[in-house]
């Protein structure tokens, strides 16, 4: 019978695991394998296991290095790791883009691979012909330059940002066997560092009687939505920076509204305009799109706040195990409305958990990297994880979540991911 | 939880000031850079840097337009010159009987909504009528959009309207007549919040 086993073992053991991942089809990062420790092969793109090199090539060490670089970029060996795009081939700039979680690790995800929604494009927004107006219900209306607001007071936050469509592929009747970023990659985690949007509204006034405020984009969507008022005094950022540098220009370039724990559609990219009202303004995506129509006829409107979810990003689909043996397995949580408390993880199909290891710091609204030793004994195994928030949300059941909401639900989908893991080594996934 | 947290890290930033006002008077010779005590909440409060709205900056936006009507321009259009519109303009993506495509399904649907593959359309699922003109006139045809005139979009509601039978097809439709529509969906909502 597989078990997981104390994380200490990797230490007592003085094994070093290996990880290859699916996208990469990279080599096997270990050198010195014990039968312990068998290591996680890829597929790779053409199928083919790659066989670890048996000896360094020190070739480099007699080489002069190539000269420094303005900005840096990823290896020339990891040009495989990319965003996979899906996009209407009539309108290019309205679709996906998915962050692919298979190939990354710890809690960051690098700028340059945070996942994208547009509805019609990326916009070029120029800089220094850029105003941000608060108008409608207040006092004052306002309008601010990028170097009037780079004079408040920043903060800075680590979050993740997730699409509320996310792993809708989780509703379909069949189990989808696409990589794990491929179905679940519409999150990302960054720093986003902004104005707190509360200086903003104390400065224009904003009428007690107004309970919400229209956001919208530069974008030739004009992409707007509801936001209540008492969120965005709560915690909302107008975030200038991205992972310390100014916002990339598929993130929202110059300014992004950032509502941490809730759902993608709401962090209006390239927010120009705040109108505060009394009333919704009942946005295509926020009635037609972005609702959760559920068994009884009826639909949830203005479901904000991102449920508790978690994931194995390792193994997962398209990786097969090498040899049985002791393997790590690693994965991704989070929840909107909080910080995670506990990470479980199951080979057995959900009848059994064990608590995973949590790599700190864990915080508020963000990513948690976790970690579980697992024994494999070679036999097939449904490999889960499940996550509960410090307020007290657990993830649900695909089971359950279905009986709740249906199967129409389209978005919000949280549920538990589970990965059979067959006798060969093949990862497949799995409705458990 | 987290205005607990701001609170108190407020009440330090302030015991720091203070004790920066303290040392100060002890080396003020050598502290005319250091950050002043703040007496009152209100001298910390950051410099406002917002500059008066012109009426003609927000006049170029473009208008949110609320259940209510509000934010409907003015204008009338005809359902038989949203048909002509709407087979050069939309048709291509949305399907020449508006039956979808590439984008989605604009004219048809069939209830009922908790049937296990409900339609969720325009007819059987859009609760306002306001939000299809809100939609158009803001972002459509995506190559380029904000290019129709208000004349025309009402004309374009007119002709979507009528043909999910929700609008008589010789009528002319301005702001009073789409915001007194009454979808059949409109009650079928949950609102989470507030």
């Amino acid at each position: 019978m597989s078990t997981f086993l104390d994380r200490r073992v990797f230490l007592e053991q003085g094994l070093r695991l290996s990880l290859a991942t699916a996208a990469a089809g990279a080599l096997p990062v270990s050198q010195a394998q014990s039968q312990d420790a068998p290591p996680l092969v890829s597929k790779g793109v053409e199928g083919i296991p790659t066989e670890p090199q048996a000896k360094t090539d020190l070739a480099s060490q007699h080489r002069a290095g190539q000269a420094f670089s303005n900005y840096g970029m990823p290896s020339v060996h990891e040009k495989r790791v990319i965003r996979l795009i899906g996009s209407n081939r009539m309108v290019l700039g309205n679709g996906v883009s998915w962050t692919p979680l298979e190939s990354l690790e710890g809690m960051v995800t690098p700028t340059g691979l945070h996942f994208e929604r547009h509805h019609n494009g990326v916009p070029e927004v120029e800089p220094a012909r850029f105003t941000f107006t608060l108008h409608g219900m207040v006092a004052k209306p306002l309008c601010f330059d990028l170097a009037g607001l780079l004079r408040y007071p920043l903060q800075s936050r680590m979050l993740f940002l997730e699409c509320g469509g996310n792993s809708n592929a989780g509703w379909h009747e069949e189990p989808m066997q696409k990589p794990v970023g491929s179905f679940h990659g519409l999150v990302s985690c960054s720093e986003w560092t902004g104005v707190p949007l509360s200086y903003l509204l104390d400065e224009a006034g904003v009428n007690s009687k107004a309970t919400w405020a229209i956001a919208e984009g530069l974008d030739a969507a004009a992409t707007e939505v509801s936001i209540p008022i008492s969120k965005l005094r709560e915690d909302a950022l107008l975030a200038l920076f991205q992972n310390g540098e100014r916002l990339r220009a598929e993130n929202g370039y110059p300014l992004r509204l950032v509502l941490p724990g809730w759902e993608g559609v709401r962090q209006i990219k390239w927010l120009h305009r705040l109108e505060f009202t009394d009333q919704p303004v009942m946005s295509r995506n926020e009635t037609g799109e972005y609702t959760q129509l559920l068994p009884s006829g009826k639909a949830e409107q203005f479901d904000f706040v991102m449920g508790p979810k978690s994931l194995i990003t390792s193994p997962s689909y398209g990786q097969t195990l090498g040899t049985r043996g002791v393997f790590e397995v690693r994965g991704l949580a989070w929840s909107g409305h909080g910080a995670v408390a506990k990470v479980e993880v199951s080979a057995d199909g959900g009848k059994s958990w064990s608590t995973a290891h949590i790599d700190g710091p864990v915080m508020s609204k963000c990513f948690a990297r976790f970690r579980a030793a697992w024994k494999w004994d070679g036999k097939p195994a449904v490999l889960q994880s499940r996550v509960k928030d410090d307020q007290g949300n657990i993830q649900p059941t695909r089971a359950h979540l279905v009986a709740q909401r249906g199967r129409n639900g389209y978005f919000h989908y949280n549920a538990i991911v589970s990965w059979a893991v067959d006798s060969d080594g093949t990862v497949r996934h799995v409705y458990a | 939880m987290e205005r607990y947290v701001m609170f108190m890290l407020k009440r330090a930033q302030s015991v720091l000031f203070t004790q920066a006002f303290f040392a100060s008077l002890l080396f003020s010779a050598a502290s005319l850079t250091a950050i002043p005590a703040q007496a009152d909440s209100a001298a910390s409060r950051p410099t406002p840097m917002g500059k008066p709205v012109d009426a003609g900056s927000m006049v170029q936006f473009v208008p949110n337009i609320f259940p209510t009507g509000q934010g409907l321009p003015s204008g009338m259009g005809l359902a038989k010159n949203g048909a002509v519109l709407y087979q050069a303009q939309c048709a291509s993506c949305h399907g020449r009987k508006g039956e979808g495509g590439t984008a989605q399904e604009l004219i048809g649907g069939e209830g009922p909504l908790n049937a296990p593959d409900a339609d969720k359309t325009l007819r059987t699922y859009w609760p306002y009528a306001t939000t299809l003109f809100d939609t158009i006139l803001r972002s459509m045809p995506p190559a380029t959009p904000g290019h129709l005139s208000h004349d025309e979009v009402y004309s374009l509601c007119a002709y979507l309207l009528s043909e999910n039978g929700l609008w008589a097809i010789d009528q002319p439709m301005g702001a009073q007549e789409l915001a007194a529509i009454v979808m059949p969906n409109r009650n079928g909502f949950i609102r989470k919040f507030p």
